[in-house]
C-alpha cells in the first residue's frame, strides 16, 4: 500500500506532543530527592542492626543467655543470661496490656458508638491526645506520686506496669477508635433491621470486622511500651536474679539492664548490654510478627 | 404471619428539618407497594420509619401513628428492636456481614437472638436461602464467607437474611440498584415468591420495575427544594401507570417531571 502525501493540505499543529524538556527536568530532580530521602533513612537504620547484630550476636547465640539469670556474678565475670530481664519485660509488658487493653478498647467504642458528638466525647477524646503526648518520664513519675508517695505501697513491677498502662491506654484508644471508625454503617443497620439490640450488633458484628486492625494495634503498642526506660528506672529496682513475683522486690527487664550494665567498664558489662539490645529488638520483632500473623488469620475473607 | 400497615398523618424529621410532611396511606397484607418519586422526596425516610430505622440517626423523630395490625409501634412502651424483628430490611447496597459464612449471614439474625440449636439453624438456613432463590448457588459452600459471592448474589443472600427471622412485613430500599438487569430480574421474581407469604414495600427509581412487581404504588414528590416530601397520591398499580388522578403524577410517569 503507497501513501500518498497531499503537498497541499494546509500545516497543522499535531494533537499531541512529547514531555517538555521542563516537565522531565523536574521529574527526574524530585525523583532523585526521593530516592536520596529514602537512602538517608536507610542508614542509620542498617547502621543501628549492624552494630547491634556485631556487638551482641556472641551473647545471644549462647544458650546460656536464654536460661540463665546473672545472679552471684561479678561485674567482671563472664558468663551468665538475660532470662530474669526477659522474663521482667514480658511480665511487666504483658500485665500492662491486660489492664490497657480492655481499658482502651471499651473508651474507644464508647467514642465511636456511643459518644457521638458529645460533651464527654469530644473531652475524652481530648484527653487522649494530650496523653498520648505524655512523656513516659512523666508518666513514671506520676505512678510514683500516687503508688509510692501517697499509697504508701513499694516500688514494684506492677508500679512499672501501671505506667506503661498509661502509656499504653492512649494508643489502643486511637488505634481501635480508627478501625471501629471504617466499620462500614451499613452492616450496623443491617444488623439493626434483624431485631438485634445494639450491644449485641457492636459485640458481634462490629468488633469482628474491626478485629483484626484492633488486634494489629495492641501488638505494636505493646512493643512500643516494652522499651520504655523511664518508668523501669523509677518505679522499680533492678535485681541480677530471677524475680517472678510483680507484686513486690525488685525485678530486672531488658532495658533496666542495659541501664545498669552500662555503667559496667568490663567487657562483661559491653557484653550483656548489646546482647539485652539485641535480645529487646528480637521480642519486639517476634510481637511485630505476632500482629502481622494475627491481622492476617482474623481479617474478614472473601474466599 | 402477614400483617397490615396504617399510617397516620405521619411527619418525619431530621432534627429541625421537616423531611416528610403527613403521609396517610394503607399497605395491604400479602401486597407489593412500590414507593416511586425524585430524589429527596422522602421515600426512604418514609420507608425507614416503617421499622423504627430512622431514629438511628441522631436528631431523627416521628410524628403521628404508624399501626402494625392497629398496633402503634411507636407507643413509648414499644420495645424498637422488638418492631425489627416483625417488619425486616433490605438495603440499596448488599451488605453481608464480611466476617460471617454464607451459613452464618443467612442465620444472623436467628444466632444474634440467642438460638444455638444448629439443627434448627440448618434447616432455617436451607429454607431462608431456597425462599431467596440462592439455595443452588451456595448450596455447596455454606461455610464460604458471604463477602465472596457477585452483587447480585450477595443481595439475595441479604434478602435470605432478611426473612430467616420470619418477619411480618419486608421492607426494601432499591434492592436492585446496584444490580445488573438479570441479578434484577432474579430479585424481581423472588418478590413475586415472597408476597405470598409476606407484606413487601419497595422504595424503587425505576418505574417499569414498580408497574412490574407492585399492586399499588404510591408517588411522593416535593412541592419545592428545602420543602418536607409529601404523598401525591397512593393508588393501584395498572391505574397509577394508566390513568393518574394527580397531574404531577402523570407528568412524573411519563417522564415530563420538573
Amino acid at each position: 500500500m503507497t501513501t500518498t502525501i497531499d503537498l497541499d493540505a494546509p500545516a497543522r499543529e499535531p494533537t499531541f506532543v512529547g514531555v517538555s524538556a521542563g516537565r522531565r527536568m523536574k521529574n527526574a530532580g524530585a525523583t532523585a530527592l526521593v530516592g536520596l530521602a529514602f537512602l538517608i533513612a536507610l542508614v542509620p537504620l542498617i547502621w543501628v542492626v549492624y552494630s547491634v547484630l556485631a556487638n551482641g550476636a556472641g551473647a545471644v547465640l549462647n544458650s546460656q543467655w536464654w536460661s540463665q539469670s546473672l545472679n552471684g556474678l561479678l561485674a567482671r565475670q563472664q558468663g551468665g543470661g538475660a532470662y530474669h530481664a526477659i522474663i521482667g519485660t514480658l511480665f511487666q509488658g504483658l500485665v500492662c496490656a491486660a489492664i490497657a487493653t480492655p481499658i482502651g478498647i471499651m473508651v474507644a467504642v464508647y467514642l465511636v458508638e456511643y459518644g457521638g458528638r458529645s460533651r464527654l466525647a469530644r473531652a475524652t477524646t481530648f484527653m487522649v491526645d494530650i496523653l498520648t503526648g505524655v512523656p513516659s518520664i512523666v508518666a513514671a513519675l506520676f505512678i510514683y506520686a500516687v503508688w509510692i508517695s501517697i499509697f504508701g505501697l513499694g516500688r514494684s513491677a506492677l508500679a512499672v506496669s501501671l505506667a506503661l498502662v498509661l502509656l499504653m491506654v492512649p494508643v489502643v484508644v486511637r488505634s481501635s477508635e480508627e478501625m471501629l471508625r471504617i466499620v462500614p454503617d451499613d452492616l450496623r443497620e443491617a444488623s439493626y433491621a434483624l431485631g438485634v439490640p445494639k450491644w449485641k450488633t457492636i459485640v458481634k458484628v462490629v468488633i469482628p470486622t474491626a478485629l483484626s486492625g484492633m488486634l494489629t494495634g495492641v501488638v505494636l503498642a505493646l512493643a512500643r511500651v516494652m522499651g520504655e526506660t523511664a518508668p523501669v528506672l523509677i518505679l522499680v529496682a533492678y535485681a541480677p536474679y530471677i524475680n517472678f513475683n510483680i507484686f513486690e522486690g525488685n525485678m530486672a527487664s531488658l532495658p533496666l539492664l542495659m541501664t545498669v550494665e552500662r555503667n559496667n567498664p568490663t567487657d562483661a558489662g559491653s557484653y550483656r548490654v548489646w546482647g539485652a539490645a539485641i535480645t529487646l529488638i528480637l521480642i519486639i520483632t517476634l510481637f511485630q510478627l505476632l500482629a502481622a500473623f494475627l491481622s492476617k488469620v482474623t481479617a474478614p475473607k472473601t474466599k | 404471619m402477614a400483617k397490615r400497615l396504617d399510617l397516620k398523618d405521619v411527619d418525619i424529621y431530621y432534627g429541625k428539618f421537616h423531611a416528610v410532611d403527613g403521609v396517610t396511606l394503607a399497605v395491604p397484607p400479602r401486597s407489593v407497594t412500590a414507593f416511586i418519586g425524585p430524589s429527596g422526596c422522602g421515600k426512604s425516610t418514609v420507608l425507614r420509619t416503617l421499622n423504627r430505622m430512622h431514629e438511628v440517626i441522631p436528631g431523627a423523630r416521628v410524628e403521628g401513628e404508624v399501626l402494625l395490625d392497629g398496633e402503634d409501634i411507636y407507643n413509648s412502651a414499644v420495645d424498637p428492636v422488638a418492631v425489627r424483628r416483625t417488619i425486616g430490611m433490605v438495603f440499596q447496597r448488599p451488605n453481608p456481614f464480611p466476617t460471617m459464612s454464607i451459613r452464618d449471614n443467612v442465620v444472623a439474625g436467628l444466632k444474634l437472638q440467642g438460638r444455638r440449636n444448629k439443627a434448627e439453624l440448618d434447616e432455617t438456613a436451607e429454607r431462608a436461602l431456597r425462599a431467596a432463590n440462592l439455595w443452588n448457588e451456595v448450596k455447596d459452600r455454606l461455610s464460604k464467607p458471604g463477602g465472596g459471592l457477585s452483587g447480585g448474589q450477595q443481595q439475595r443472600l441479604c434478602i435470605a437474611r432478611a426473612v430467616a427471622v420470619q418477619p411480618a412485613v419486608l421492607l426494601m430500599d432499591e434492592p436492585c440498584s446496584a444490580l445488573d438487569p438479570i441479578s434484577t430480574l432474579a430479585i424481581e421474581d423472588l418478590i413475586a415468591e415472597l408476597k405470598k407469604d409476606y407484606t413487601i414495600v419497595i422504595v424503587t427509581h425505576n418505574m417499569q420495575q414498580a408497574a412490574r412487581v407492585s399492586d399499588q404504588t404510591a408517588f411522593f414528590n416535593l412541592r419545592a427544594t428545602g420543602e418536607p416530601g409529601h404523598l401525591v397520591e397512593l393508588d393501584d398499580t395498572p391505574k397509577m401507570f394508566s390513568n393518574p388522578t394527580q397531574q404531577a403524577t402523570e407528568d412524573y410517569i411519563s417522564g415530563r417531571f420538573g
